[in-house]
Formats: structure tokens, C-alpha cells, sequence
């Protein structure tokens, strides 16, 4: 017996039906203010009761399924709904799914990103499926006479030993009334009939056929559109700007410059600044605003440094010092090289590596740097808002939502409850738009000119406005003493402006002397969780590095791994170790036996192999190189995931191959470089995505099987790719490649 | 401004807009049929591939003045209720992760196959489709999708 837990107890809602199909609600367990705000949507050529704010039902057992979380192609559309519909005992083919309003009372966080849907909302909704099944239960039951407990499930319907039968939406009305029960029973994942089993991207057809499902697609009645001119580079500032003849475009309405935050603005911890004053171009259609655009004459200067005032999570106060001038990539290496020499901040020391070091037989050092990545998310950054007097409206494409609104609503200056955000299908996310100040900068907007408008980002405007992932360097350092037996493990780590250690991750606390440390450089040029923050270039080193350290050990790469994880399992070093051992060396194990390691490989085809813990889960990869028209190809790739339960597994294939593909372009051709502040890439013609004939032939996905609550997907299988690729690398052109992009460095 | 009688999806449209207004935004902002995207606006994604009589041609580097008498086909129009084998190939691979990319590649697909058809060709080697194929980008790699995708749709 499972109970409900808090969250879910408040997302209930009783709801009484009254005549001629509204619903009244009484409440149970959340804040009647918050609810005689929010009456539910009433369709009134449907008739729906609703057993939670997650479900409603019409007499002709149709069955509403909201998804709480908005959906950038990881596929919660399909996956969170199935997850409630699997509890409720519901007949997938009577599901819709609809996206939920915005409302972080009824639905917590609602927030995507961090491979955290699935894992976060898993006990809740199968809560609110469980909740309510049992409701239609005891509906049936009053309405038989029968003992609530003689009543079976199965697929929408209700069934008692004496014969009697009804639809779920036959007793819906009835459920709806009853009172909500506190402790209902969860089903056994063995008897999942709909989790488990592929199920069709619900909202698939409308893709293909090309419908509004997409923030650049929503509209309105009288909207204008708008886009911005930000600076042309970083350290850059507005100083004046003559719209004279812009103004004269047609279509144009209005041109003028804003600040994105005022001055000494306390902005929460996602609220990057990246230019704070912006030009907003506003007319009747995009064409138009981007011609308008062309005329703007516009005079910059250097921006001074500048004081940021964080007030972040948990209300804790920092302030941030932003530098001032141009940066240069080629600058910014020095300096971390210079850096890397500092001392630094110790993130955690086991045993003693200094004196390991200093009698080692052997010491390995690499150094591998990573740039800047754009995300280029498919969908050009670009919101909608429309801001009254008393209330606001703002719809679009966001990961998280409930982050936003309160800077919204301080920037409005107006009550949280009188600004309504709606979620868009989003054309990728990949982290980015964790970020608002789209969002913030279409109100900014939309107030000024009192009308409803949509801010549009070109694409150059999406690739040149920052919020990157961090430029990264690392210096790893194996000691091995006479035996070849690795003795000390050291890290040190650097980033701008963010450094990527993480300390108690592999193979922290399988080697009895270990340290991390790590240091950063601040720059105005602003960066952002890019899909497994951290991870993602982590994986690339340290998986590079140990292959290299495997070598000079004469162990097999796998092999040398498990034996690590064994020493952490059985005699673990140090605390807080984050990863599951057994788990780690599970997927080892499934990559070795999947893609045939260790057998004798053609003279064509070389392989590499890595695997990362990050994010809850565990991935492995092994990929096959071979050389075609002269250049490095990752034919095949074998794929092995521990995530848990793997809620829809079709889609959970998808979603690793994507994570295949994405990794094999960013290791190859990923990079967004600097010259005088200026991003050197700006479109697609010099920043060069992965296309169709550079992916794979194949990607052979293999889950763990076992029945731990799902631990998350969308990025554990990003961040070894760029490992296993390097080792490929390596052993097919006998150099190792420490500088991403990787394809600077082919011959 | 001027005035431009297009064809759209069988149907006759008027617009009157500026000579070089793309029909990228000809669609989305004066006939409001959004289902062609906006990717890079250089022709260098193919987020707004749409028919030009029977081919592919970016929509966001094509001037509404230079259109004339030929057909426009977008993904609104490819068929009624997606049911254009190409749509249901799409359906039955579960293709699509954002999706926004696929309105894109499905019209270059459906470009493709007609194209093969014309010329008899029967079977569709991976070459021929990334060939065919890689100017559309898809920043989620649905790529071995799509290709399965074509595969069986050609097959059909
Ligand atoms: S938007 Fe036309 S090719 Fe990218
Ligand atoms: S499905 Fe997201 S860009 Fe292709």
C-alpha cells in the first residue's frame, strides 16, 4: 500500500456536477483563493466530470488526460498522460491528452528540463490515476449496491461478479462527487499493460499535417509582430540610434529602446542579462520588421563593467561582478591556461594524492578544452505576450514556466494570479529556453505599445545573443605506480564562467587518492544549461582520459572500468560517491554483451567506447568508425541505458538515437567562437549541425531491464557519445583529439 | 505593395504585399497556414520546404514576386487529413521529437518519391536519400527515422 503523497493530495479537486453539464467545485485539499480564481474550462458541447485536475471524463468515455509539463520533443505529451492512464485502468485508445494551464498549485513545478519529467511526476500521476480508478469504483459500487472491493478493472470498464458491467464514463458524474479516498493501492509494474508498451506521440498527426502546435505559430486577432536589435557584441552597450527612416517602413508601428531589467533589479537565478537594453522594432509582419530593421541606424560603445544583484534560490543574495571588453577566443584560451596554473578551489580530496603523485612510476596529464555550443534550438526563440493594464497574457515556448512568473511579475508590476501563461509546444529546448528573457522582453514590449504582439528572434539573433554552454578546459592526472596500478586520481577543471567539476562522481570513490578542484573566469558573455550541463563535456574528458589511462595500464577500456566499480562498490573511498555502482556496471556489462566486445574488429572499422552516470541514470555507448571520402564516420553506434522503468520505449529509442545524433555533431562540428566580442557564427552556413548522411546507419538501443521508479532519459545518453567518439577517434587515426571541435583537428 | 494571385493548395489566394516578401511569411503572416516553418531564413535548414508545382524549393528565399503560375504545395495541402503515405510512414516510425523540423522534411521527402516514382526507380538507397535530404536539418537527429521513414513509404 502506497500513500499519496502531498502534492498530489492538493492537485485533487472534488468537483460536484451541477445541471446542464457545469461542474461546481468544492475543495479539497488546496487553497479555495487559489481555486474561485481558476474555474476550470467548461466545454459545453462536452460533458466532462473531472476526478482530478489531471483527468476529466465525458459520459461517452472519452478520457482527458493533462500533461503537466510542457513538451519539447521529449515526448511528455505521450509519456506522463500513459503513466496516469495506466493507474486509472484506462483504454489508451479513449485518451486525449491536452497540455495543462499553467497553475504550479495544481500541478507542482511543471518545470522540463533536467531529464526530470518522468522521474518527478511519476509517483504523483500514478497517484492521480490510482486516486481516481478508485473513485469510479466506489461509484459503481453505490450505484449496484455491491462491496466496492468485488469490483474489477480492466481497460475503462467496470465489472462485478454478478454481471454488471459499465463504462467508466457511466459513473463519471457519480465519481465525481464522491469524496477523494487518502490511501489507494499502486499496481505492481509486472501487471503495467500500457507503461511498458509502446505508445504512439499523441500528438503525432497534428505534427504531420502541419498544425499551430508551436509558440512561433500562435495568433491573435490584431497582433503585431516585433523583433529585437540587440548589440553586436558582447561588452557591447546601446549608445544612440536614429530610427528616422526605419519609422518610415512599411507597416512599421513603433520603434524604440527598453531596458529589459531596471536598475537594480534583483533578477532570480535564471534571469540572465545578457544586453539589458535592447531596440524593439514593432509592425504588422515579420517581413516588414525585418526590412524596417535594415534601416535602423544604430551607434554602440563599450559596455563598463557591470554589477548584477542575484537573488537566488532559497533567497540567497550574490552579487556578480560581469567584466568589461571584448573577448576573443583565442584570448580566453590563454587565460585559462593561465588559470589552470592557480591555485584553486578544492571540491574533494580522498587519501593523500600529493604523496601518491610524488611516488608514482608513472604519471599520465591531458588537458582537453571545449568551446561555446549554441543550443540552435529548431524554433527560433520567440514568445507571445499580450499586457493590459490589470492583467497580462503571455503564451509560448518555455521549460519553466512557474521560474518566470514571478520576474514577470515584477517587471509588469503586476499580482502573479493576474498573469496567465500558456505553454506552446516548444521546437527544441535543449536547456535554452530554461532562460526567459524572451519572455520578459515580449511584455516589456507588448506594454509599450499596448497591444498584443509576438517577438520573433531571427536565427542570427537566437545564435548571437549568448546563454552558451560554458567554454570548458580540464586537467586530469593519473598516477600509476610500479605495478601499472592506478594510485591517485586527480581533476582540475575550469570554465568560463562556470567550471564543470563535479567531485563525487566516477571514479571518485574507486581510487584511494583523489582530488578536484576547479576554478572560473568571469566574461560577459552569458551561457546557460546546455542538455546535461557539466556532464556533457566531462563525459568527453574523463572518458577520454580513462581510456588513456586503461591503455598505459594494458587493461581493456571496459574491463578497467567494471574493476573500478567493483572497489567502488565492495570498499567504496570517500562519501556522498552520487553513482550507483552496481547500476554503472550493469550498462558496462549490457554494451560489452550487445556490441560484442572484444571480438576481433575488421581493419576498417575501429570502436570506441564510453559510458557517463549523470542525471539519475546510467548510458553507455559503443560506436564504430570507419573512414569514408576521408574523413572519420560513425557508422553504428550500440547504445546501453539504465533509467529505470522505461515508460514508452519506442519513444525512449528515439530519444537516445536523437541523443546519438546530437552528440556525434557536437563532438564533430560543434563550436561558437569569439573575435572583439563578436559570435563568428551566426546561421547555419557557418555553424555546422549534423545533417542526414554525417548520422549513423544505425544506433542499437538496449535497456536495463528492471523495475526502479524511472530515473530520467532525455540526457544521460548525450554526454558519453563525445567520449566514445574520441576513443574511436583514437584508435583510428592513433592520435588522441583533446580540443573540441573535433574536426579542427582532422587532417 | 501589389497584388499576387497564388495557388495555393488548389485554392486561389490574394495577397498584397511587398515584391520580396518571401512566401515563407507570405503563408505564415498574411494566410495564416504556419504549418511551414521559420528555421534559418537562408535556405539553409529546410524547416521551410514547400511544392513549387511538383518541387522542393525553401519558401524563406523565395521572393513572392518570382512565383507566377506555379502551384504551391504546402504541408497543409499535401493531403486531406494526413493521409499522404509519406504523413502515415511518418506516423507509423513514430518519427517526430519537437517536430518542428518534420513539416520540412516531409515535404522533401514526398519530393522525393515523387521524383523516384517518375523515374521508375524502385528502390531508394541511403545515399539517394541523404543526398536528397541533407540540406533539411533536424536538431533533435531523427535522422535514421526519416530514413526508415522514406523506405517504407517508398515501398507502399
Ligand atoms: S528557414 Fe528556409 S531553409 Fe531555413
Ligand atoms: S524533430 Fe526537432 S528538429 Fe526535427
Amino acid at each position: 500500500m502506497e500513500n499519496i503523497d502531498t502534492q498530489s493530495r492538493r492537485s485533487f479537486l472534488k468537483s460536484s456536477v451541477l445541471a446542464g453539464g457545469g461542474l461546481m467545485l468544492s475543495l479539497t485539499w488546496f487553497s479555495k483563493a487559489k481555486a474561485a480564481e481558476k474555474i476550470p474550462e467548461l466545454n459545453l458541447s462536452e460533458h466532462w466530470s473531472e476526478l482530478s485536475s489531471y483527468i476529466k471524463i465525458t459520459t461517452d468515455n472519452i478520457i482527458k488526460i493533462f500533461c503537466p509539463n510542457p513538451e519539447f520533443g521529449q515526448n511528455v505529451m505521450t509519456s506522463l498522460p500513459m503513466i496516469v492512464a495506466e493507474e486509472l485502468d484506462a483504454d489508451w485508445k479513449n485518451v486525449v491528452v491536452e497540455m495543462s494551464p499553467h497553475d504550479n498549485v495544481k500541478y507542482g513545478s511543471q518545470f522540463t528540463g533536467g531529464s526530470n519529467s518522468v522521474r518527478m511526476y511519476w509517483q504523483p500521476l500514478r497517484n492521480a490515476g490510482a486516486t481516481a480508478r478508485q473513485m469510479l469504483i466506489e461509484a459503481a459500487a453505490q450505484t449496484w449496491g455491491v462491496p466496492a472491493a468485488e469490483i474489477t478493472t480492466k481497460s475503462g470498464i467496470l465489472s462485478h461478479s454478478s454481471g454488471k458491467s459499465a463504462k467508466y464514463g457511466e459513473v463519471a458524474d457519480k465519481a465525481a462527487t464522491l469524496p477523494v479516498p487518502k490511501d489507494v493501492k499502486l499496481k505492481s509494474p509486472k501487471d503495467f499493460t500500457i507503461v511498458k508498451n509502446s505508445k504512439k506521440n499523441t500528438e503525432g498527426s497534428k505534427i504531420v499535417t502541419g498544425k499551430p502546435l508551436f509558440g512561433m505559430d500562435y495568433r491573435v486577432e490584431g497582433m503585431m509582430i516585433a523583433m529585437i536589435q540587440h548589440p553586436p557584441a558582447f561588452g557591447m552597450k546601446l549608445k544612440s540610434f536614429d530610427a528616422s527612416q526605419a519609422l518610415k517602413m512599411p507597416g512599421i508601428k513603433d520603434i524604440f529602446s527598453f531596458k529589459l531589467y531596471d536598475d537594480g533589479f534583483e533578477q532570480a537565478s535564471f534571469d540572465t542579462r545578457t544586453f539589458n537594453e535592447l531596440i524593439a522594432i514593432v509592425g504588422k509582419s515579420t517581413w516588414e520588421v525585418m526590412n524596417a530593421r535594415k534601416k535602423l541606424i544604430v551607434k554602440w560603445e563599450n559596455a563598463p563593467e557591470t554589477k548584477e544583484i542575484i537573488n537566488g534560490w532559497g533567497g540567497r543574495k550574490t552579487e556578480l561582478i560581469i567584466p568589461s571588453g571584448l573577448e576573443s577566443t583565442s584570448v580566453q584560451l590563454a587565460k585559462m591556461q593561465e588559470m589552470a596554473k592557480m591555485p584553486a578551489q578544492q571540491y574533494r580530496k580522498d587519501g593523500d594524492p600529493e604523496t601518491a603523485f610524488k611516488n608514482a612510476a608513472t604519471i599520465i596529464e591531458r588537458t582537453y578544452n571545449a568551446p561555446f555550443l549554441a543550443h540552435n534550438c529548431m524554433e527560433p526563440m520567440n514568445f507571445f505576450a499580450h499586457v493590459e493594464a490589470d492583467k497580462a497574457l503571455v503564451a509560448g515556448p518555455i521549460q519553466a514556466p512557474g521560474w518566470m512568473e514571478p520576474t514577470l511579475a515584477k517587471i509588469l508590476n503586476l499580482p502573479a494570479d493576474k498573469i496567465e501563461i500558456q505553454m506552446t509546444r516548444m521546437g527544441g529546448g535543449f536547456g535554452r529556453r530554461a532562460y526567459a528573457q524572451y519572455v520578459y522582453e515580449a511584455a516589456r514590449i507588448s506594454q509599450k505599445v499596448k497591444a498584443p504582439v509576438k517577438l520573433i528572434y531571427s536565427r542570427e539573433d537566437d545564435m548571437t545573443y549568448g546563454i552558451y554552454r560554458p567554454m570548458y578546459t580540464a586537467t586530469y592526472r593519473a598516477a600509476l605506480d610500479a605495478n601499472k596500478n592506478l594510485i591517485a586520481f586527480h581533476v582540475k577543471g575550469g570554465g568560463i564562467p562556470e567550471n564543470p567539476i563535479h567531485a563525487n562522481r566516477f571514479p571518485a570513490g574507486a581510487i584511494d587518492n583523489y582530488l578536484a578542484e576547479g576554478w572560473e573566469i568571469r566574461s560577459n558573455i552569458t551561457i546557460g544549461a546546455f542538455r546535461a550541463p557539466r556532464s556533457n563535456f566531462n563525459a568527453a574528458a574523463e572518458q577520454s582520459f580513462l581510456d588513456e589511462v586503461a591503455e598505459a595500464m594494458g587493461k581493456d577500456p571496459i574491463d578497467f572500468r567494471l574493476d573500478l566499480l567493483k572497489r567502488a562498490k565492495e570498499n567504496p573511498v570517500g562519501k556522498n560517491n552520487e553513482y550507483d555502482a552496481d547500476r554503472y556496471a550493469g550498462v558496462l556489462n549490457l554494451l560489452k554483451e550487445k556490441s560484442g566486445w572484444g571480438k576481433p574488429e575488421n581493419s576498417g572499422k575501429k570502436r570506441g567506447v564510453a559510458a557517463y552516470f549523470c542525471h539519475n541514470s546510467y548510458a553507455g555507448h559503443v560506436v564504430d568508425m570507419v573512414i569514408r571520402n576521408g574523413q572519420p564516420y560513425v557508422e553504428q553506434v550500440t547504445s546501453a541505458i539504465d533509467c529505470g522503468v522505461v515508460v514508452n520505449p519506442d519513444a525512449a529509442i528515439n530519444m537516445v538515437q536523437g541523443a546519438v545524433v546530437d552528440g556525434i555533431g557536437n563532438a564533430f562540428y560543434g563550436a561558437l567562437t569569439h573575435k572583439d566580442g563578436v559570435a563568428e557564427q551566426n546561421n547555419f552556413h557557418n555553424y555546422r549541425i549534423i545533417r542526414h548522411n554525417e548520422a549513423p546507419k544505425k544506433i542499437d538501443v538496449h535497456f536495463v531491464k528492471n523495475d526502479i521508479d524511472p530515473t530520467g532519459l532525455g540526457e544521460p545518453p548525450f554526454p558519453p557519445v563525445f567520449g566514445a567518439v574520441a576513443n574511436a577517434l583514437y584508435k583510428m587515426e592513433g592520435r588522441r583529439y583533446y580540443n573540441q571541435p573535433f574536426n579542427s583537428g582532422f587532417s | 505593395m501589389t497584388k499576387y494571385s497564388l495557388k495555393i493548395n488548389g485554392k486561389i489566394q490574394q495577397v498584397d504585399v511587398e515584391p520580396s516578401t518571401p512566401v515563407l511569411w507570405v503563408l505564415r503572416d498574411h494566410l495564416n497556414l504556419t504549418g511551414t516553418k521559420f528555421g534559418c531564413g537562408m535556405g539553409m535548414c529546410g524547416a521551410c520546404t514547400i511544392h513549387l508545382d511538383d518541387a522542393p524549393v525553401r519558401s524563406c528565399s523565395l521572393p513572392v514576386s518570382t512565383v507566377g503560375k506555379q502551384a504551391i504545395t504546402t504541408i497543409e495541402g499535401l493531403s486531406v487529413n494526413g493521409t499522404h503515405p509519406v504523413q502515415k510512414a511518418w506516423i507509423e516510425h513514430d518519427v517526430a521529437q519537437c517536430g518542428y523540423c518534420q513539416a520540412g522534411q516531409i515535404m522533401s521527402a514526398a519530393a522525393l518519391l515523387k521524383e523516384t516514382a517518375a523515374t521508375n526507380r524502385s528502390n531508394l538507397s541511403d545515399e539517394d536519400i541523404d543526398n536528397y535530404m541533407s540540406g533539411n536539418i533536424c536538431r533533435c537527429g531523427t535522422y535514421l527515422r526519416i530514413k526508415e521513414a522514406i523506405k517504407s513509404a517508398a515501398g507502399k
